[in-house]
């Protein structure tokens, strides 16, 4: 078994790719993935830390960030489809309003 | 062996992940994150996570990036919309400060990490975290069922043209 440590370091890469996604895209489909990136690395130390101390309440922990990920996801998209409805745009910079 | 896995997978992981934040078409954006997240699902085997790694496949790989797709196609975004490619001070600022910020994360995360003892038989399988959860997280299981059915509700509520 490999130093738990690369895990963790490549973890905290994706995370940070996932993190320039969110801040620099202004698409909201693909802000929206670059969320499911972070997810994903956080997802990698949970298991990676559950493997360091051979307990499975980890794996536990990514189960359900799993299934809150797959709610959010269809809530998520959901709502840009009922924005995209309404304003015709997914650019994030162009909507500024919250009032509907 | 399993270092040269780890390097190719973790490799292409972040490579997936970069096309992801860099390509200009969404749906190219999409395909390389299914290609970025079954290299997480071989780096989850690595860490002995077997039925999470396969979960992760049939849930994130298969319905959620479906779900994502078939939303990209849906909007049908024309190139005007897309915008020019456009690299302003303030996006180095903010991968500059995100840099700063995995440096911050990798130095403690690296330094936390050790090599792991044996893990039992069971560990990762289905009838290992099977049991855990259906014994120590039976309620939050079921909760996270309840929040799936709002979830669903509430998606064809928003999507809806008219109730």
């Amino acid at each position: 078994m490999l130093n738990t440590g690369l895990f963790l370091v490549l973890s905290a890469v994706l995370f940070c790719i996932g993190a320039v996604g969110v801040v620099t895209r202004r698409n909201a489909i693909v802000a929206f993935m670059s969320i499911e990136i972070m997810f994903n690395a956080a997802n990698l130390a949970f298991l990676a830390f559950a493997r360091q101390h051979v307990d499975m309440t980890g794996h536990a922990a990514a189960f359900f960030v799993m299934a809150v990920a797959a709610a959010e996801a269809a809530v998520g998209l959901a709502i840009i489809i009922a924005v995209f409805r309404r304003k015709a745009t997914v650019n994030l910079d162009e909507l500024r309003e919250l009032r509907g | 062996m399993e270092l040269a896995l780890f390097v190719l997978f973790g490799t292409l992981a972040v490579l997936g992940s970069l096309g992801v934040v860099l390509s200009r078409n969404p749906v190219r954006g999409a395909l390389w994150l299914v290609g970025a997240l079954f290299c997480l699902a071989v780096l989850f085997i690595l860490t002995d996570a077997h039925l999470l790694a396969a979960l992760e496949v049939l849930v994130y790989a298969g319905a959620v990036m479906v779900l994502f797709l078939f939303v990209i196609m849906l909007l049908n975004l024309r190139e005007e919309e897309l915008g020019p490619r456009r690299f302003t001070p303030v996006k180095a600022l903010a991968v500059a400060g995100t840099v700063y910020l995995g440096w911050l994360m990798a130095v403690p995360m690296w330094k936390a990490g050790r090599v792991p003892p044996a893990a039992p038989a069971d560990y990762g399988t289905v009838e290992g975290v099977g049991m855990l959860i259906f014994k120590n997280y039976l309620l939050p299981f079921e909760m996270t069922s309840l929040l799936l059915l709002a979830a669903v509700v509430g998606a064809v509520m928003l999507a809806k043209r008219r109730m």
